[in-house]
């Protein structure tokens, strides 16, 4: 059955954006703003970049483009396109548990602990980490370095206020993950919003650091970075790979992803696996 | 209709009803099929992928959960991971990502076949199959600009009727059939690209 009523609904003219073109859109963001997204997976930069063409109503690259260039709070905008703020708590039951059992216990032998989440976004996962420590009698001599480059994103996080439909979300997240309490002893809810508890938040230390261009942050027993990896391309992970085999202690846990991981990059060989399903890794000697 | 022969990939988006078509779809290609095929099936955030391994045991053809920066390769079959959005960049490598959900969906269908649409251009073959909601129309859409050649499955003949219908309500389909008749272009098309 053909169907031929209908060509008037195809595009003659479609917005294509070339590999060539995006490189030197993104070098010249780089230039003048110095928010670095050369080695970004293209495919999620352009998918960005179209969505925000088509809701600024501009025909063609080129005019986004003189915008962006020639406009500082449209480009502010269009930096948080391209930043990634999706996060949950507990996301990833299993990972959860698996730091319950397997992790907490390496970081119980130790004074104090310092934990690396790198590329926190509005802190979601941060809180996760602050409960888990709490629930194990951790958390006093604790110290979690939250940091992003998001700058709105971070200020969020700081506030630890999210929306109560998020909140039953991670609810559930929680006790499949093998919470141990009832999660709502760990925030305050007013109208639709539940703002996180002090008592999570006073060991959380919110910094601004930009991962692709900054230096080691500080020597830490843990890095946490999850689902930030996925978005750069091969060399761009090496090279944070890198910053965070630097910052690790010896036996230091590097944790990822769950569809990131080792395999294939220079630093396969620098780690043991402590949980691989869960991408947990311990820094070798 | 088959315009030309030199096609590189085949991008699938289903949904509801979506583990018949699939089983039927992958009883019928030969183990010599050479497209690779890459597919958004919508799924829960929390599934794990056995039922991936289980289709891959009844299957042929090998078919595995798409990897981050995996290389696309002939033969495979691909499927998106449950939570993640899955791109195909330039260089047919894959990207994930977890952007937010659109159309309610993560992974959706229409950011792979946008992504697959600038990647492949003419070369690509989009395929629409039975499905609940009109994720797929907007990237069906951008496949037919991109030149690449679009199946919808008959909505007479799906068991969800709404996807396939909401997709032939915005493009000129070149091929609208039921799912046998599908599989039997789509190793047409596959015997005629190796010429």
């Amino acid at each position: 059955m053909e169907n031929a009523a209908n060509a008037s609904k195809v595009d003659t003219n479609p917005i294509i954006i070339s590999e060539e073109e995006l490189a030197s859109f993104l070098e010249l963001v780089f230039q003048k703003y110095g928010y670095d997204f050369r080695k970004y997976s293209a495919a999620h930069i352009i998918r960005r970049v179209m969505s925000r063409i088509k809701l600024s109503g501009f025909t063609s690259f080129s005019e986004l483009r003189i915008k962006v260039l020639s406009d500082e709070p449209f480009a502010a905008i269009l930096l948080q396109d391209l930043s990634i703020t999706v996060t949950e708590m507990f996301r990833d039951q299993g990972f959860y548990q698996a730091l319950r059992e397997k992790v907490i216990p390496i970081l119980r032998t130790y004074p104090f602990i310092k934990i690396w989440h790198a590329g926190c976004s509005t802190g979601e996962e941060a809180y996760s980490m602050a409960i888990l420590l709490f629930e194990e009698g951790l958390y006093d001599r604790s110290t979690i370095y939250a940091t992003d480059f998001n700058q709105q994103a971070l200020n969020h996080g700081k506030e630890g206020i999210y929306s109560l439909g998020k909140i039953k979300e991670y609810t559930l997240n929680y006790q499949l993950s093998g919470g141990k309490e009832s999660f709502s002893s760990y925030y305050n809810s007013s109208y639709d919003h539940a703002i996180m508890n002090q008592f999570l938040k006073k060991n959380i230390v919110w910094a601004n650091h930009k991962l692709v261009t900054d230096s080691v942050f500080a020597e830490v027993h843990l890095v946490l970075c999850r689902n930030v990896l996925i978005y750069f391309n091969k060399d761009l992970q090496n090279t944070v790979q890198h910053l965070f085999h630097s910052s690790l202690i010896h036996s230091g846990i590097l944790c990822l992803g769950s569809k990131e991981g080792l395999s294939f990059t220079e630093y396969s060989n620098k780690y043991t696996e402590i949980d691989m399903k869960n991408r947990i890794y311990k820094r070798k000697l | 209709m088959i315009d030309q022969l030199n096609y590189a990939a085949i991008v699938i988006g289903v949904s509801s009803g979506g583990m018949n078509a699939m089983k039927i779809i992958f009883s019928l290609l030969p183990a010599d099929f050479k497209l690779p095929i890459v597919i958004v099936q919508h799924i829960g955030a929390r599934s794990e992928n056995q039922w991936i391994e289980l289709l891959n045991q009844r299957s042929s053809l090998k078919i595995k959960e798409a990897d981050e920066k995996e290389k696309i390769e002939s033969g495979t079959v691909y499927i998106a991971p449950a939570n993640y959005h899955l791109l195909i960049e330039k260089n047919k490598t894959f990207s994930l990502t977890i952007d937010e959900r659109v159309n309610y969906a993560r992974p959706s269908i229409d950011v792979l076949f946008e992504s697959a649409a600038e990647s492949y251009g003419r070369s690509l073959i989009g395929i629409v199959l039975t499905g609940s909601n009109h994720d797929g129309t907007i990237g069906i859409m951008r496949i037919q600009d991109c030149g690449g050649l679009c199946i919808v499955q008959d909505p007479a003949t799906a068991e969800s009727p709404y996807m396939p219908a909401s997709a032939i309500r915005a493009i000129k389909a070149d091929h609208i059939l039921q799912l046998e008749e599908i599989v039997r272009l789509i190793i047409q098309i596959d015997l005629k690209n190796r010429i």
